[in-house]
Formats: C-alpha cells, sequence, structure tokens
C-alpha cells in the first residue's frame, strides 16, 4: 500500500507516525548548531500558532474556527517537535524552553509575530508563510540530520495544505468584492515588509548549510517569488512595492509584538515554576 | 393533557388523506421504537420540538467554545495547548453536525444562526459562566462534559435518525473530552498545594450548574412527557442527574477533591446517592439572561458574525463570477 500520492491534504506517510515524546526519549542529541536551528524553526511555528489560536471562536464561519484551528494545531506540533529537539542539546523540555525563555531568547521572524489584524490580514500572513515554508520544507527533507528530516517530512504534507487554504481565500478575497479586494492590498502593504527577513542567511545557517543540514533561506527566494506572484496575480492582486524593514534577521532584533505574545502564553507557566500540568 | 399524548401527539383535527397515512406510519415507528427520517412524514409538533433541541444544542456548542478558547493563549504547557485547541475544535465539529441534522427538518443553518444572534433561541446556560482559572478547563472537562454526555448517550436512540446518528459521534468525542477533563484536574490535584486549591475552587464553581445541565425538576418541566412519548428523550431530567451524581462521587474521591454539597451522602435504602436542594432561582435568573457572562458570549457571537460579514459576502461574490465565467465558457464551446 502507498501513501505517497501529494494529492491529498489528508494523506498519511511513515512520517506521521513521530511525535514530540518521541523525539526526547529517542537517545538523539542535537548540537548546540542544530539545535539553534531548530529554535528557529520552532520559534516561528509556535510564534503562529499562537496567533491563530485567538481565532477559534471568533472566525467569519463555523468552518474557518476549524480550519484557522487546525492550522494553528499543526504548527504547534511542528514547533513541539522542533524545540524538544532543540532541548536535547542543553538537557531541556520543550516547555523549559516555550515558556521560561525571555523575549530576547527566541529566534521567531517578525512575520509571524504580526498582529492579526483582520481575516485578510491572517491569509496574507498564512499566504507567505505556508508559500515560504513549503519550500523550505520541500528540500528540507533531505537533510544529513535525519531528525530534521522527519520533521520535514511530516510537516509537508501538512503545509501543503496550509498552502492550499491561503491561497483558496487569497483568490476568494482578491476576486471578491471592492472592500476585500482593498483589505488584501492593505494587508499585502502591511506584511510585505517582514518578507525579506525570510530569506536571510547568517553565519549559523550557511555553516549547517554546507554540512547538508540546514537550507539556505537565500536559495528558496526565486521560486517563492515566483509561486507567490502567480498566485497573487490569479487573485488580481500584486506585489505591493514596499521595502524591507530593516532589522530582524533573528539575532534578537524582535517585534514589540513578542513581549505581548509571550507575557500572555507565559503568565500561567511562570505563576508556578516547577508544577507539572 | 394526557389525552393529546398519543405517540403522534396530535389532537383529532381533519387530517387529509395522505396525513393520515403519514400519522399511521409514525405512530407505528414510534411504537415499534424505531427511526423517522427527513422524508418521512412527521407530525408539526415533533419536527418542531426537534429543530428546537437539536438547535439549541448546537448553539450550545458553538457559544460552549468560548470559555475554553479563553485558556488557548494560555494554556501552561504545550501539550495542553494542543488538546484544548484541538477539543474546541471538536466542539465547533459538533455544532455543524448538529446544525446538518436540524437543516435535514427544514430550517436552514443561516436561520437557526439567526435565532442565535437575536437571543430568540437558547443555549445551555452552564457556558454563561465564566472560566476564571486553568483549572475550569479541568472541571468543565469533568463535569460539564460529563453532565452532557449522561444527557446525551440516551440521544444517540433518539427516534429522529439524523439526531440520533449525529450523537453517537458527538458522544464518542464528548467522552475522549470528560477523560482529559479529569485528567487535568487528577494532575492538579496531586501537584502543589496552590494547583490543588485551584481545582477544588473550580469543582465546587461548578458542580451545581453541572447538576443544572439536565433541566428543571420532573415535576417543572412541561416538554419533557411528551418528548418521551416521541423516543426522543428516553429518561427523565431527575433520573439524568441521579445518574449523573452517582457517576461522580466516586470519581470526586478519586481526585481527592470534594464536592460543594453537605447533604450529598449514600442512601442505602434506595442505593443511589442523596443530594441536595439546587439553587433553581439562580438558574432561572441565567436562563433569563441574567448570569455572569450571557451579554459577553452573546456580544462575541454577533462581532465573529459582523466582523465576518465582508469575508462572506466576498466569497459568496467570488462563487458566482466563477460560475458564471464557467457558464460563458461552457456556452461558448456549445457555440464552436
Amino acid at each position: 500500500m502507498s501513501f505517497a500520492s501529494h494529492d491529498s491534504a489528508t494523506k498519511q506517510s511513515a512520517g506521521i507516525a513521530i511525535t514530540a515524546e518521541e523525539i526526547g526519549a529517542s537517545g538523539v542529541t542535537a548540537s548546540e548548531d542544530v539545535a539553534n536551528y531548530a529554535l528557529y524553526l520552532g520559534d516561528d511555528a509556535l510564534m503562529l500558532a499562537q496567533r491563530l489560536g485567538w481565532w477559534i471562536s471568533r472566525a467569519p464561519e463555523l468552518e474557518e474556527d476549524i480550519a484557522l484551528g487546525n492550522i494553528g494545531l499543526d504548527l504547534l506540533g511542528h514547533a513541539r517537535f522542533f524545540l524538544t529537539y532543540a532541548g536535547t542539546a542543553w538537557g531541556k523540555t520543550e516547555d523549559d524552553l516555550a515558556y521560561f525563555r525571555d523575549e530576547h531568547e527566541f529566534r521567531s521572524c517578525r512575520l509571524v509575530e504580526q498582529e492579526n489584524g483582520d481575516f485578510a490580514q491572517t491569509i496574507v500572513k498564512q499566504l507567505i508563510f505556508s508559500y515560504y515554508q513549503y519550500e523550505l520544507y520541500r528540500r528540507l527533507v533531505e537533510s544529513k540530520d535525519e531528525t530534521l528530516a522527519a520533521i520535514a517530512d511530516k510537516a509537508l504534507k501538512e503545509i501543503q495544505y496550509h498552502q492550499d487554504h491561503a491561497s483558496q481565500w487569497t483568490l476568494r478575497l482578491g476576486k471578491g468584492t471592492e472592500e476585500s479586494h482593498r483589505r488584501m492590498e492593505k494587508a499585502l502593504f502591511y506584511m510585505w515588509p517582514y518578507v525579506d527577513e525570510l530569506f536571510a542567511d547568517d553565519e549559523l545557517l550557511t555553516r549547517l548549510a554546507e554540512q547538508g543540514i540546514a537550507v539556505l533561506p537565500s536559495s528558496l527566494r526565486e521560486d517563492f517569488d515566483r509561486r507567490i506572484e502567480a498566485i497573487l496575480a490569479e487573485a488580481e492582486l500584486r506585489v505591493p512595492a514596499v521595502d524591507g524593514a530593516w532589522g530582524g534577521d533573528r539575532s534578537g532584533e524582535f517585534s514589540e509584538h513578542r513581549g505581548h505574545i509571550l507575557t500572555e502564553m507565559q503568565v500561567l507557566a511562570r505563576q508556578h515554576p516547577g508544577a507539572t500540568w | 393533557m394526557a389525552a393529546t399524548n398519543t405517540a403522534g401527539g396530535h389532537l383529532s383535527a381533519v387530517q387529509t388523506p395522505e396525513e393520515q397515512a403519514g400519522q399511521e406510519y409514525f405512530d407505528r415507528v414510534i411504537a415499534e421504537d424505531s427511526r423517522i427520517e427527513p422524508r418521512d412524514w412527521m407530525p408539526e409538533g415533533y419536527r418542531k420540538t426537534l429543530v428546537r433541541q437539536v438547535s439549541q444544542h448546537a448553539h450550545s456548542e458553538i457559544i460552549g467554545m468560548q470559555p475554553e478558547a479563553n485558556w488557548i493563549t494560555r494554556a501552561p504547557s504545550l501539550k495542553r495547548k494542543a488538546i484544548l485547541m484541538a477539543k474546541v475544535q471538536d466542539e465547533a465539529g459538533h455544532g455543524l453536525y448538529l446544525y446538518s441534522a436540524a437543516e435535514t427538518l427544514g430550517t436552514p443553518r443561516h436561520v437557526l444562526n439567526q435565532q442565535l444572534l437575536s437571543g430568540k433561541a437558547k443555549y445551555s446556560s452552564i457556558f454563561n459562566y465564566p472560566a476564571r482559572t486553568w483549572a475550569d478547563m479541568g472541571a468543565i472537562g469533568w463535569l460539564v462534559d460529563g453532565a452532557a454526555i449522561a444527557n446525551q448517550v440516551p440521544l444517540c436512540r433518539a427516534s429522529y435518525g439524523p439526531y440520533g446518528r449525529a450523537m453517537v459521534r458527538i458522544c464518542k468525542e464528548e467522552s475522549f473530552h470528560q477523560r482529559q477533563g479529569w485528567e487535568i484536574l487528577f494532575e492538579l490535584s496531586h501537584g502543589t498545594p496552590a494547583q490543588k486549591q485551584m481545582a477544588q475552587d473550580a469543582v465546587n464553581r461548578f458542580y451545581g450548574p453541572a447538576l443544572q445541565m439536565f433541566g428543571p425538576p420532573d415535576d417543572d418541566s412541561p416538554n419533557s412527557r411528551q418528548s418521551m412519548a416521541w423516543n426522543i428523550k428516553r429518561f427523565s431530567n431527575d433520573e439524568l442527574r441521579q445518574r449523573f451524581v452517582d457517576m461522580i462521587v466516586p470519581q470526586a474521591e478519586a481526585l481527592g477533591l470534594t464536592l460543594p454539597d453537605p447533604d450529598l451522602k449514600w442512601n442505602e435504602e434506595r442505593g443511589h446517592y442523596d443530594f441536595g436542594e439546587l439553587d433553581w432561582n439562580e438558574f432561572k435568573s441565567v436562563i433569563a439572561g441574567k448570569g455572569p457572562c450571557n451579554v459577553q458570549r452573546m456580544q462575541r457571537r454577533r462581532q465573529a458574525h459582523e466582523n465576518g460579514a465582508w469575508v462572506r459576502e466576498a466569497a459568496a461574490e467570488y462563487a458566482r463570477k466563477e460560475a458564471a465565467a464557467q457558464q460563458t465558457a461552457d456556452t461558448a464551446l456549445i457555440g464552436a
């Protein structure tokens, strides 16, 4: 029996068996570099999951409460894999890393930290990020680091669904009514400054890419641009003429939003340090 | 009153031959304890009762998402966050199945939604209580979902097919939720003193309202008798409430938590636990809209609906344009 088909959002493969608990119990230990890379990936997923969780019970239709919740849940799953794996380098758990690091210790990009805004802003954020993640993970499945490759394999299948969801809504909102079109243009204008950061290389990424472990973000840009321009054109929208926002390159330069996200996410865990839940 | 309480619930009004045949078929199905399906003839009262009950249940699922969604962003571990997100999502799914079941009775979802938003339709009053602490996620799962299951398991045999079948799936997921809730409380009651206190406080607040979820006492429940004659309802409110109390007392003991009722004690003679009178004035005033969160819950639902209006309009307009484009393409093809 083969589950290799790539045409269904609900397909399954051996990769689906992976769980955060299994990564923790596997005895594999990430190197310092790999752990830091896993934080890049895990923190992005965690911040976006945290944002998406807000939509549940607030979406325009019940079907979207479910869809956005599902996407958030997938991303939260990815975050748990990556943080658990990162934690093996320092003897920490996923929760140590999620709840007991301070703002400057997170490595998420600024795009995922942006506010949900209206539904258009959320969709544009999802469009940009899922297209970026798709390019990233379809290469990361070849990583020489087996754990990263296995996580990417599981995540890739889900990201294809996220991409499809964002694309479908981009078409509906881009071509729907004047108002929805206008809202999409605005959302693109406000989110696009954070696109460049996704494709910025740094020393860690370069070092790991040379070893065949990480994917160099700059290598994804061409495919990303081509594909995102195509979907925007189909939706009668285009890439806005705005400059990238200076700063942020995962070096600890983070958005103002991060502190608020963490304040909310961490409050209960920090009120009861050492407690189990 | 009793004279009108035949299985058909009909007065001997003038019926057409088709109606008479339909009524006979309906009465036979009910007498055989079999199932009525959407295309079958059914008495108007049966249809109305079901639309009311099924849609109220759907609305309860949708409003019931709010107290739990309140803790998604603050869940104290990533695993708990994932479980909670999945649970609230399940509730949206339950709402959808139930709206679909109600639609088979001829009332479209947007009408049912409008009834909720206008305040005409009710939902379970338990969701008008606030979810103040993380332990409330446990108490809601254990007590609220637990009471819902006790109510809903017999509904899997409800005489209306689509409702009964929807309930089968819902009950499976609900019992999973109940165990999760119990496990949250178990973890807390075996944790630090502050965690245990949090758990006890949540149980204290949710115990009474959860028992009231079964509805008013039997002698004050006007609709129950007819629903039982129609095989929609299988047990009375008080029977189900007793069954629930008997179930949760040992579970509370296993948690190491107490239930806030000084009159709660085993009655050897009855073979059941006795429990104290519930505060029915509170129940009535919460139903009447004066609970701690009635206004807040409705405000959130209306805001979500209003804020989403432009999105739904865009989706409808896009679908219209696509259909028109498709038609033009088809016409061109025929013309060629």
